[in-house]
């Protein structure tokens, strides 16, 4: 069994379910992802935690350009494939109370998106993974410009072209690497080992990080990011927070740091201080936000921005933070836009200054918006406290200015979530929050499923920790012993 | 055969040259200026003919008859974008009442 | 003993558990049951733990499992009971039970009395993590989990804003300081590689003191500190959490949760005796809060806002002496104040009850006859407060003010003033409560009544504990052997923090305390005087105040201080930096690259005129050049 069944089988749905009904196409669509997640968990029970790529598919593709079908599951992409397969089925069922026009459609995009994002997760070719990358783009266009709000079509051209622009730039760089490798290929490993100059490495860097720094985003290039995630329809904007702005942190973590490590040493220091104001800079303007979604998308920026700068921070600590932060950025925030999708659903609006007071008669949407709100805000014991707490020590191991700053994070979050939090659930009751009904059947059954996973992961993190450990510690040690050689010489640098 | 070779090489290239140059010359003024697509043809005629003279008188003085293949080639191709051109004007007039070019100015901006 | 050590937080946990998704099923009775029951079983096995300390003198240590580990960062999931926490965890437990027993009366009629215990519960759960951890991350743990549970407390009647606002209000000033714990930790398992207490406090001792390194951390522990224990600055959300039912109160603000920031600093005094100068600054800080608030409680008219106040004063009390190196007194402190503060606060919660939620003390007076037990008990606490023997307060207090003269003259006349200043609000308190006259509507008299059993039975119980508590530490020149102090010496055995008060000859210390008394007894008489003798009664809101009075009432205008220095600043940024950089300047700028095409389209369109003649003279030209160029006519132009 390799992986290339879990890429194919989304893809496969995806096709069938164009020819359904709109009425079967949710069952049908919740079916085949809960048959991805069971697949995933056969991987995840038989994977042996470990550095070695298991489930290896290497088929030659386009050999005469050096180009292979080449995926595997690693200590490094477990956690986002979990994560995918995770989600797809939860995402699918916040949507059964939404009825879509030509629902088959939206639900096969979703599934085509599923299949891109693991190709993207799995690849270790690097033309395979730019792929993935465009393909996993393409679903959430049409998703975003077709089922989206009123600014959809200007919101959703602004975003793609963004993005495209920064995958170009990686194109570029992909196709640089491929051209200045000597066997000709796009192989991730390939691209390891063979040496180019710093000032090569320079310029592959910098590219790769505009399309990952987009992607993810990373201040100054998030501007994208509020508007589209405001005027996507809900199930969009949860797989692009969600899953698909992993795709930027993994591939710094695969693609990036360890592919140009003298670029990444060169350019680092400039780019965790950007990750770092976007921290504060996002953090501060969720203060003000009036409109729900808005505000959880800038929250999200300064999460992410956390995960940036511990990534780019580049120590085995802060790498694995990025990892389990990674899973519990997408659970929270998948809850977050649920919440806001419920609202919006049953009051029509996302108005903070209208809202006030639901957690009077609604007890279980109230408890689990209040666990949404204290993972997201890294209580202990929740999911986000484990991610944060290992992020900033992270940063802490590079710069404990830059730790204390990013670690304003815990204090601010806790300012807009609360404020949040009270401005919908606390205070009086006003005549439109008095038609606020408690979350039922399938609501329910996924705020539970949320919840428990930020209490679960919250108090034993160990096993999902685990997973990723060996192959953290071997690359982070590959890239910084690389560095180390190169720093020797001049001086004598502490090991980070 | 010989004779008629002999006659054409009596007179100097530079003179075909020249006649050509000015004939093309006109034809393209011609193009510039009509607004008759009729007249506008026969000076893109006038430029092929131009270019033929050159062919066949450049295939004498080289003795290469490959020149004056290619003549018989421009004016088959001449031929069929007459036919195909007049045609267009024939539409164009029954559509528009006129043949002016500048009437058809729809296709801007 | 060890095996079972786990079950002391479980058990509140279970009872969290139960009565959170049992709140609406199950009848008020059963959930009170259920709620209590399980902190007092907490307690039995505190009990057993601590005379098994007591009798063996050695710490327990139990792994429960590995919690996280990444890299360097290794924390499990451990417990360490010693002195020090062993005498928490009968506090927490034993006045836990207490105020559970008083909660199940004091909150009958609300229709929130499951939610009410089940929060309950899940704050003794976080504080005994807190207190158990063995390392700084357990700690950490409880330490942001009893914030959560005060937040939820404090906003628990949250349909109304204000007191929304007063629990977001602590929760962000408690995360300011838990800021600096988290720094703390981060350089701690980096200077130390690990965060466990005894690492630390092994590796520690091969520092030289004054280390800049522990100072920092030291500094930053103490951040932490000011912030959960509500020390300037950071104390400003205290008397905000009175929002909150007073029980919880009782139980977080003044009796746990508020003395964890002194738990802290007595569990690292390892780190803090090697850090001089972190250690004035406690010392200097717990004075200033200590007078600072003893100003503001002495014009308060709410109940309960007094009783704030004097906690943080007596919070800055405990800082100050930990800051003069007596650990054992600030300790001792925590242990007496959870007494009678707690007391303190059940009566004027029982007072309240009586006046149908009514908290000015302006509406009261002459409630001695009408709830009796309420007011024989708040006596007893206030003259244990008071710090007038043989009542806990004065041997705890005597001995912190014994160790400020120690330290420094000035200082512990500073305490002495501030001792005063308790005696005195304190007094007025009672006097205004329960002499005197009553003085709210004839509804309200109507209604007086002695709270029942559930409630008076705890009153009683803390104020006999308020009475006789004093008695495990009576110094050796009153004829005592501190008990606490050599029950307490393995946890501060540190050369740097011997006792320098035994050495103070008998008649400076007999000295020191007739000053302290006489002061407190000279409050007394004031306050007996202008509130009972001359009927003075506090003016109405919007009456003339003496410009003192306007200041110490309005709270010296810190929250509007705070206000205009930060919260206001953060708001205008917040929108400057959303509508000026955010939209206008990235954005302006990314959306300058999608108009750039568009607007050199505008003009380069215009070249499509339609014109068939233009077009075909454009091409010519056009061909021309191309011949031009590559005839090599440029190069001629060039010759």
């Amino acid at each position: 069994m390799t992986v290339s069944i879990l890429i194919f089988l989304p893809l496969l749905a995806a096709a069938a379910l164009v020819f359904l009904k709109n009425e079967v196409a949710k069952l049908a669509a919740l079916f085949f992802a809960v048959v991805e997640l069971a697949l995933s968990a056969y991987f995840l029970a038989n994977y042996i935690p470990g550095s070695n790529t298991q489930f290896l598919v290497d088929q030659s593709w386009i050999p005469q350009f050096g180009i292979y079908f080449n995926a595997g599951i690693d200590g490094i992409n477990i956690i986002p494939i979990m994560l995918t397969t995770l989600l797809v089925p939860i995402i699918i069922l916040t949507t059964f109370k939404h009825e879509y026009t030509k629902a088959n459609i939206f639900y096969a995009l979703i599934l085509f998106m599923q299949s891109g994002l693991l190709v993207v997760f799995t690849a270790l070719d690097g033309f395979l993974f730019y792929v993935g990358w465009e393909a996993a783009l393409i679903p959430i266009y049409f998703i975003s410009a077709l089922w989206g709000g009123e600014n959809r079509i200007k919101v959703t051209l602004k975003f793609f072209i963004y993005t495209f622009a920064g995958s170009l730039f990686m194109l570029i760089a992909l196709i640089y690497l491929y051209t200045q490798n000597p066997s000709h290929t796009f192989d991730l490993h390939e691209f390891y080992n063979f040496n180019m100059t710093a000032k090569q490495q320079g310029f592959v860097f910098l590219a790769f990080f505009l399309a990952f720094a987009i992607k993810m985003p990373v201040f100054p290039f998030h501007t994208w990011q509020p508007d589209t995630y405001t005027e996507a329809p809900s199930a969009g904007t949860m797989m692009l927070s969600g899953i698909m702005l992993k795709m930027g942190i993994y591939g710094a973590i695969r693609w990036m740091i360890p592919v140009v490590p003298q670029g990444f040493d060169q350019y680092y220091p400039y780019c965790i201080t950007l990750a770092v104001i976007g921290i504060v800079y996002a953090s501060i303007i969720a203060f003000k936000q009036k409109d729900g979604k808005r505000l959880v998308a800038y929250s999200s920026i300064a999460h992410v921005g956390l995960i940036a700068a511990a990534i780019l921070a580049w120590n085995v600590t802060g790498v694995q933070g990025a990892m389990i932060q990674m899973l519990n950025h997408g659970i929270n925030v998948v809850g977050l836009f649920f919440i806001w999708d419920i609202i919006s659903r049953k009051l029509g609006t996302r108005d903070l200054s209208q809202l006030g007071g639901i957690a009077k008669n609604n007890p279980w949407f109230a408890v689990a918006f209040l666990i949404i709100t204290l993972g997201t805000v890294a209580l202990p014991l929740t999911n986000g406290f484990i991610g944060e707490f290992l992020l900033l020590d992270g940063v802490y191991y590079y710069n404990i200015t830059l730790a204390a700053v990013a670690g304003t994070t815990i204090i601010l979050g806790g300012v807009y979530m609360l404020r949040m939090y009270k401005s919908v659930m606390q205070g009086p009751t006003n005549d439109l929050t008095l038609t606020f009904t408690d979350v039922t059947g399938t609501e329910r059954l996924v705020l539970v499923i949320i919840c428990a996973l930020i209490i679960v992961i919250g108090v034993y993190p160990q096993p999902i920790l685990h997973l990723s450990e060996a192959s953290v510690t071997q690359l982070v040690g590959e890239v910084n012993a690389k560095l180390n050689a190169l720093h020797a010489p001049a001086a004598a640098v502490p090991v980070k | 055969m010989e004779k008629f070779f002999n006659i054409v090489q009596s007179v100097p290239l530079n003179h075909y040259i020249l006649l050509s140059c000015i004939l093309f010359s006109i034809g393209v003024i011609g193009v510039l200026t009509r607004r008759n697509a009729i007249v506008i043809f026969m000076s893109v005629e006038l430029m092929l003919n131009a270019v033929n003279l050159l062919l066949a008188v450049f295939s004498v003085f080289r003795n290469d008859p490959s020149g004056q293949v290619f003549v018989f080639f421009v004016m088959a191709l001449a031929a069929a974008e007459v036919a195909v051109g007049l045609a267009i004007i024939v539409m164009v007039y029954r559509n528009t009442s006129s043949i002016d070019i500048n009437v058809l100015n729809k296709l801007k901006w | 003993m060890d095996k079972y050590i786990w079950l002391i937080p479980v058990l509140p946990l279970i009872g969290f558990v139960i009565n959170g998704l049992g709140r609406n099923l199950l009848p008020k009775a059963v959930i009170g049951l259920i709620g209590t029951l399980l902190v007092f079983a907490a307690f039995g096995i505190s009990i057993a733990t601590f005379s098994q300390i007591h009798e063996t003198g050695k710490a327990i240590n139990v792994t429960l499992f590995q919690w996280i580990n990444a890299g360097a960062m290794k924390i499990p999931f451990a417990f360490l009971v010693d002195q020090l926490s062993a005498i928490m965890l009968l506090i927490i437990t034993g006045v836990g039970t207490l105020i559970h027993l008083y909660s199940a009366g004091y909150m009958s009629h609300d229709e929130g009395f499951g939610k009410f215990f089940a929060y309950l519960n899940l704050f003794v759960f976080f504080m005994l993590l807190l207190v158990m951890g063995s390392n700084y991350v357990i700690m950490f743990i409880g330490w942001e989990g009893v914030g959560l549970c005060s937040y939820l407390l404090i906003g628990f009647w949250y349909t109304n804003p204000d007191y929304a606002d007063a629990a977001k209000k602590a929760f962000i000033m408690n995360r300011i300081g838990d800021l600096g714990f988290l720094l703390a930790i981060f350089v701690m398992v980096n200077v130390f590689g690990s965060a466990s207490y005894n690492v630390i406090f092994a590796k520690v001792k091969m520092l030289e003191p004054g280390f800049w390194v522990i100072t920092v951390i030291t500094l930053l522990l103490f951040v932490g500190a000011t912030g959960k224990s509500a020390q300037i600055p950071l104390f400003t959300w205290l008397p905000d959490a009175m929002a909150g039912p007073t029980p919880v109160s009782a139980l977080i603000h003044a009796a746990t949760m508020v003395t964890a920031g002194i738990y802290m600093i007595a569990r690292s005094n390892a780190l803090f005796s090697f850090a001089p100068v972190t250690m004035d600054i406690i010392a200097y800080i717990g004075l200033a809060t200590a007078l600072f608030a003893a100003l503001i409680a002495l014009t308060q008219t709410d109940i309960k806002k007094v009783l704030a106040y004097s906690t943080v004063s007596q919070l800055g009390y405990m800082f100050l002496g930990l800051g003069v190196g007596a650990f054992t007194g600030g300790f001792f402190h925590v242990i007496t104040h959870a007494f009678f503060k707690a007391l303190l606060f059940l009566g004027a919660g029982s007072v309240i009850h009586a006046m149908s939620g009514d908290q000015d003390m302006r509406n009261m007076g002459g409630l001695w006859k009408k709830v009796p037990i309420t007011a024989w008990t708040m006596l007893i606490g206030t003259i244990a407060i008071a710090g007038i023997p043989p009542f806990s307060g004065f041997f705890s207090k005597d001995e912190i003010l014994a160790h400020t003269y120690e330290h420094s003259k000035w200082m512990y006349g500073v305490g002495v003033l501030t001792a005063m200043l308790t005696s005195f609000y304190m007094f007025r308190l009672v006097f205004l409560t329960f002499f005197g006259k009553f003085r709210g509507t004839h509804e309200q008299e109507h209604h007086l009544h002695e709270s029942p059993a559930s409630m008076t039975i705890p009153l009683i119980v803390l104020a006999i504990l308020s009475m006789v508590g004093g008695l495990i530490g009576v110094p050796h020149v009153l004829g005592g052997h501190h008990e606490l102090a050599h029950f307490l010496k393995p946890v501060f055995d540190n050369p740097s923090l011997h006792n320098k008060v035994e050495e103070l000859p008998a008649s400076t210390e007999f000295m020191l305390m007739g000053l302290s008394v006489g002061v407190a007894v000279l409050a007394l008489i004031y306050a007996w005087v202008k509130y009972v003798k001359n009927k003075h009664v506090p003016v109405r809101d919007g009456e003339e105040r003496s410009l003192l009075a306007t200041l110490s009432y309005n709270k010296f205008y810190v929250d509007e201080l705070y206000d205009f220095l930060i919260r206001k600043p953060l708001d205008t940024a917040s929108n400057f930096l959303y509508l000026v950089v955010d939209k206008m300047g990235i954005d302006g700028i990314v959306n300058a690259f999608g108009s750039a095409p568009l607007e050199s389209s505008k003009g380069l369109r215009l070249l499509q005129s339609g014109n068939v003649g233009f077009y075909i003279f454009i091409m010519v030209i056009g061909v021309i050049a191309v011949l031009a160029y590559s005839l090599g006519l440029t190069d001629i132009l060039h010759k």
